[in-house]
């Protein structure tokens, strides 16, 4: 996600005092603030209330971690009222609910990467087959859809086919099976989770996929299908390394979210019965908050959880700018 | 990537069909059709089960075609006022939090779009940091309700004001603007502001009409901090209502009123379903391709 290059400007006009300036004239001389100011000034204008969100509404809440540190009263300074170290870190790593929660977290991480990373290039391929275009187009129109509905939308569906007398129960009933509540079953979240996930996104992810295989050369297939390669060949040798670079920048954005499993949705669909697999850390930072009022605790999982995060970014782009030679920066 | 760049050029690679390759395109459809099966089933099934008595969905009779067909649940719901206001309370939701996110995130990426400005890549990175790392819902809660915004619109419009991700792209677009204009425009005396009005903002009405979608669909979908920070429930957006109804924590006054409704569950959340999702599934043929476009400009220049 570089910024695109761009040619330097050109050198301003010179005004005399430059042209007074004794240093080799150079098209990238930095301005002094006081001119930048001067000339931009209408320009930094425009940056000001952007900027005042970021700060409040990005910033101060970093910032205001720092209650995680600190004993926090409801309705006392946002900031906590006095000092108490790492006493609630040390809590939630000796609490056996977080490890708990974290495993979860971590498994169901796993299987969305699994399952929501590799389908949407499969997807994609397969599409990219497609000669008709009207066909192609048809598809692509119906796999995008699901990715445009609100998430309660899609917790209120998952819960009306997998209800007692839902589409589920049916195909079971069909095979001679007995009922099952599947959303009282913990054996059943991760099954459930992962494919409504993989039903509301695999479509939408094929998009940067297509755009990328419509990059390729052709001469590359020419080239291929002169050496002999086969369509499969083809595939493996020109198609997929064409779209290496799209298929690393969105893996490292996935490993950068992969903590932060579909919380809404999960808080959607869970109940106390499924907590054996469905609770994750942000849902048990959410009832930390918000059923026990204990917001310095659940701050400093929260904290927790996006340190780690942003670690997994880090290092998933500097291995990948060290193997495959793609970043984000 | 440009913007007229065409997402399914015609793939030619020649004519070799071989037998395999014939097997493989008819497996090909046959995948995608199923695809598309799975994908519109739900629809089907939600829209069938609104219209449908609720005897045939208890008995689990219910597929894709109505059974009974059976428009109690959609009188009921209509004539539930609480159903209105939330619906309403959506569409202002909406309307201000797009103006108001269209209007910061314009300003925003059109700063960023000046090369020569300087402290541009301090100004991108404030912005860049924050995809990767954020406050947190706990200090992020503190600070709305310190700040006086709970049981206000404002709690839902103003925190969520710029997403990182369509000001890229709008900036990349800004970036593609011929640069000629702009400064012909400034030797005629037009100042900053004077140029992005009337020059620039004119030649950029297909990236802002992109980023009203993508910010429109976003709070229109969006109920977790309408959830978090609305208590009132004259004050609540569809979403939340729909949320209440799914979890079984409808107000007593508004679900319990007849004995009707309790029965009706089943049929009221389809019907509930459809009736939210309606106004997206109608304009979505319109306005799919500018959401395309805009994800791959964003994605492949941001």
């Amino acid at each position: 996600m570089t910024s695109t290059l761009r040619p330097p400007p050109p050198a301003p006009p010179s005004s005399p005092q430059q042209a007074q300036s004794p240093a080799p004239r150079s098209p990238r001389r930095r301005r002094s603030w006081r001119q930048a100011l001067r000339r931009d000034w209408q320009l930094y204008s425009l940056a000001v209330l952007p900027l005042l969100f970021f700060l409040v509404f990005r910033y101060l809440p970093m910032i205001g971690n720092i209650i995680a540190f600190r004993r926090f009263k409801p309705g006392g300074s946002i900031f906590g009222e006095y000092w108490v170290g790492l006493r609630y870190f040390r809590m939630f790593l000796s609490d056996p609910t977080f490890w708990e929660v974290f495993t979860n977290t971590l498994v169901l991480g796993t299987l969305t990467l699994l399952f929501c990373f590799p389908l949407p290039i499969v997807l994609a391929l397969l599409l990219n087959e497609v000669r008709a275009r009207r066909f192609k187009r048809f598809v692509q129109s119906v796999s995008y859809l699901p990715h445009f509905l609100s998430i309660v939308i899609v917790a209120a569906m998952v819960m009306q086919l997998t209800s007692i007398e839902g589409t589920a129960n049916q195909i079971v009933g069909l095979f001679g099976g007995d009922p099952v509540a599947f959303l009282q079953k913990p054996e059943w979240f991760r099954t459930i989770y992962v494919s409504s996930e993989v039903w509301q996104t695999v479509g939408w992810g094929t998009i940067l996929y297509l755009a990328a295989l419509t990059t390729i050369d052709e001469d590359l297939y020419e080239a291929a299908r002169i050496d002999g390669a086969g369509r499969l060949r083809q595939t493996w040798h020109v198609t997929l390394p064409g779209i290496r670079p799209t298929m690393v920048t969105l893996l490292i954005l996935n490993i950068g979210s992969f903590l932060a499993v579909g919380f809404e949705k999960i808080l959607l669909l869970y109940n106390p019965l499924t907590y054996p697999t469905a609770d994750v850390v942000s849902t048990y930072l959410f009832r930390m908050g918000f059923q026990s009022s204990n917001f310095s605790y659940a701050a400093a999982i929260g904290l927790f959880e996006a340190v780690i995060g942003l670690i997994l970014v880090l290092s998933a782009n500097v291995i990948s700018r060290r193997t495959v030679g793609t970043s984000l920066w | 990537m440009t913007l007229g760049t065409k997402i399914d050029a015609p793939t030619t690679r020649g004519p070799v069909d071989s037998r395999g390759y014939r097997i493989f395109r008819v497996v090909n459809t046959v995948v995608l059709l199923g695809v598309v099966v799975v994908t519109l089933y739900p629809f089907l099934n939600i829209v069938a089960r609104s219209l449908s008595e609720e005897a045939y969905i208890i008995a689990g009779k219910v597929t894709v075609v109505p059974r009974g067909f059976d428009l109690t649940a959609y009188k009921l719901l209509m004539s539930d006022a609480m159903f209105w206001t939330n619906y309403r309370n959506t569409v202002v939701y909406t309307v201000v939090a797009t103006l108001i996110s269209i209007v910061l995130t314009t300003c925003y990426a059109y700063v960023l779009s000046k090369p020569q400005l300087k402290g541009r890549p301090f100004l991108i990175g404030i912005a860049l940091f924050t995809m990767f790392f954020s406050g947190g819902l706990i200090p992020n809660y503190v600070l709305v309700t310190s700040l006086g915004m709970k049981n206000t619109i404002w709690a839902v419009v103003i925190p969520n004001a710029i997403s990182v991700f369509n000001l890229l792209v709008m900036k990349a677009f800004f970036e593609s603007l011929p640069s000629e204009l702009e400064e012909a425009a400034a030797v005629d005396g037009l100042n900053t502001y004077g140029i992005l009005l009337r020059i620039v903002l004119p030649l950029s009405k297909a990236i802002i009409a992109t980023m009203v979608l993508f910010y429109a669909v976003s709070f229109w979908n969006s109920w977790f901090t309408a959830f978090l920070y609305i208590d009132r429930q004259d004050l609540l957006p569809v979403t939340v209502y729909l949320r209440n109804l799914i979890a079984g924590a409808t107000s007593a006054e508004s679900a319990a009123a007849d004995a009707d409704k309790v029965q009706a569950a089943a049929t009221l959340q389809a019907v509930t379903i459809v009736l939210t999702t309606l106004p997206i599934l109608a304009i979505y043929p319109f306005v799919q391709r500018y959401f395309v476009r805009g994800v791959m400009l964003g994605a492949v220049k941001g």
